[in-house]
């Protein structure tokens, strides 16, 4: 068990999802064919691009509750500009997607550093009111399948170089964010102040900008995860995502993001990622009713919250038998 | 730490406000038939305040307080099943809660984990519980006395005709003065703010930190169940999705109620004024034909604004200074 958690996490995790993998396999070979995977993959895909945006929140000890009301309000706001205007081409919906989400996510942002008020408050706030402002656009009706865009719908079916396009835009939206995080000044300086806020300061980050510059990314990619999932499940309305927002922090939880900020990869939170995919994609195939799904979720949320929490306190000791010597 | 401040009396004229804008546009607001109506629709979610109030002025929080709830509905439907007496199936429901919340506990005390990734977890769970226990099917049939107290007016029970006040409104009432007098007038209550307030300093002046946490959490589930209990009683079943969301709504009721997010600060006068605004702020919407989900968009933009006006007062202030 000792060495069990001295290897990273990651590759943990890894070994998990592979072991399910070939379990499930062996109950039902059709889990390990090609086309399956790129089902599980298809269905990850949104789940990943909200996760990027999440954990960038995560990092800075932030939390993004209205992540999926902001999906929903822009697949809405899509919806109706694609039924309103038949001619609209992909190109401007993908860019008032992006901006529209950007626009919801950093009216978070500023109210936080504006105010300084708490990330959790102020999102809570903003789950209730985009949720509404739904209903208002929408006047409760629903936008159902031959009133949706044929371009919003087309664009996941799309299949770019053998992979479906929704796999494309998740794998450019966890590569950016792996760049951005790893090799771009500001990335950094988010762990920075994730780690200690006021330490930053200190060596000169602007900790107000980078907060808002993150609440915007992460509202511009539920943005983008809006317009998706519309034309995936071809339908938006008010309720469309409700309650989505925990699956995503759930992701982000259980790749090893932590909640206090500061610590998660990219990896990791992907690896989350596919674990709920694989886990949702199994239950049917080895014929457990889908029930199942959120009662496991939660399991793992606490056992690997619990794995991480064993693991962190072991470092903390070393370091104080270090001290315990040199003094 | 002082229950009428400020921001009580901010709260109180907000009330006012509500009672005299929703009195003159809307005909039969005031009367004293719809004011006790309307109690219905806030005195469950009030319970869980209560209890989620003590949890954040400690510092902590229970995002699973309404899928504890789910849980002990369902522990009542299988005690009704298991052929037990309403004496039984109460009991069932407690202990149900009580232990839902101790698992909270334990894990945010022994393993020094932040309680709002518990209970998330812990809401996933139980909630799954509740989805793979009943599926898509749900529980009836329960014995008359749980309709009676989700449904009655006390008048009605003994016998007094004009005493027109819902019972579930005053098991809310009975447990607000019972948390607002622990948690202002004792050592415990004291206790409690101080912790939140520092809880290493708190840990140093020899306060049992996580006891106190370990027993909110215990507490938290115990409301979530006398809340199922009633709203069970109310509706007649038990069904998964019961109460979905309600976590969300009550810790509103507390945010607005004056309660700091980061521990320390609060009162009971405060949750509770909230509680009566939002309860009483919703039904004359309802009256007024506007839809649940406008509502809750009304609630989410006073919930920032609420926040924001105390933020620009305190800028002011230090500006003036």
């Amino acid at each position: 068990m000792k060495n069990l958690l001295n290897i990273r996490r990651e590759w943990l995790l890894l070994t998990i999802i592979v072991v399910i993998i070939l379990a499930v396999g062996v109950r039902a070979p059709v889990f390990l064919t090609w086309r399956n995977g790129l089902d599980i993959a298809n269905d990850s895909a949104i789940l990943a691009i909200l996760v990027m945006g999440q954990m960038l929140v995560l990092l800075t000890r932030g939390i993004d509750l209205s992540a999926a009301s902001n999906l929903a309000l822009t697949g809405m706001v899509c919806a109706l500009l694609g039924k309103a205007f038949p001619g609209v081409s992909i190109v401007v919906l993908i860019a008032v997607a992006l901006a529209v989400g950007a626009l919801l996510g950093s009216l978070n942002g500023w109210l936080i550093t504006g105010f300084g008020l708490p990330p959790i408050v102020v999102t809570l706030g903003t789950l209730s009111a985009y949720r509404g402002a739904i209903f208002v656009a929408s006047k409760g009706a629903w936008i159902s399948d031959q009133d949706i865009h044929d371009a919003i719908k087309g664009l996941p079916r799309e299949v770019w170089l053998g992979l479906p396009a929704l796999v494309w835009f998740a794998f450019v939206v966890v590569a950016l964010t792996a760049v951005f995080l790893k090799l771009r000044r500001e990335g950094r300086e988010i762990y920075a102040l994730g780690g200690n806020p006021h330490a930053a300061t200190y060596v000169g980050i602007s900790v107000p900008s980078r907060l808002r510059l993150v609440y915007t990314l992460s509202g511009m990619l539920a943005g983008l995860a809006g317009l998706l999932w519309v034309g995936r499940y071809s339908i938006a309305y008010t309720e469309l995502a409700a309650g989505y927002e925990l699956t995503v922090v759930a992701a982000c939880v259980i790749g090893g993001v932590s909640i206090g900020g500061g610590v998660g990869t990219v990896l990791g939170a992907v690896l989350g990622v596919i674990f709920i995919g694989v886990v949702n994609g199994a239950l049917p195939v080895i014929q457990v009713s889908p029930f199942w799904q959120q009662a496991i979720a939660g399991a793992v949320i606490l056992i690997s919250v619990t794995v991480n929490a064993r693991s962190e306190r072991r470092a903390g000791r070393q370091i104080l038998e270090r001290q315990g010597v040199v003094a | 730490m002082k229950a009428w401040n400020t921001w009580e009396r901010v709260l109180l004229a907000l009330l006012v406000l509500v009672l005299v804008v929703f009195g003159i546009s809307q005909p039969g607001f005031m009367s004293a038939d719809a004011l006790a109506d309307s109690t219905f629709n806030f005195s469950e979610k009030g319970l869980l305040a209560l209890a989620i109030a003590l949890l954040i002025v400690c510092g902590e929080i229970d995002l699973s307080i309404a899928a504890i709830l789910a849980l002990s509905s369902l522990a009542m439907g299988y005690a009704m099943r298991a052929g037990f007496g309403p004496l039984g199936i109460t009991a069932a429901a407690l202990l149900t809660g009580m232990l839902a919340g101790a698992v909270n506990g334990v894990l945010v005390t022994r393993y020094k984990l932040p309680s709002i990734v518990v209970t998330i977890g812990t809401l996933s769970l139980y909630r799954g519980m509740a989805l793979v226990a009943l599926g898509d099917q749900s529980i009836s049939g329960y014995p008359e006395v749980f309709s009676t107290a989700g449904n009655a007016y006390l008048g009605e029970v003994l016998g007094v005709r004009w005493l027109m006040i819902p019972i579930e409104f005053v098991f809310l009432c009975a447990f607000a003065i019972a948390v607002g007098l622990v948690l202002h007038r004792t050592v415990m209550g004291r206790r409690i703010y101080a912790i939140g307030a520092n809880p290493v300093a708190a840990r140093f002046s020899g306060i049992q930190a996580d006891r106190y946490r370990l027993m909110l959490f215990v507490f938290s589930g115990l409301m979530a169940a006398v809340a199922a209990l009633l709203l069970t009683g109310r509706i007649g079943s038990t069904r998964p999705n019961i109460a979905m969301g309600w976590e969300l709504d009550a810790i509103t009721m507390v945010i607005l109620g004056g309660v700091a997010i980061e521990g320390g600060r609060g009162s009971m006068v405060g949750v509770m004024l909230a509680v009566l605004i939002l309860g009483l702020f919703t039904f004359g919407l309802g009256m007024a034909n506007v839809s649940g989900i406008v509502m809750s968009m009304i609630v989410g933009i006073l919930l920032i604004v609420a926040m924001i006006l105390p933020a620009i007062f305190r800028s002011k202030r230090k500006l003036a200074r």
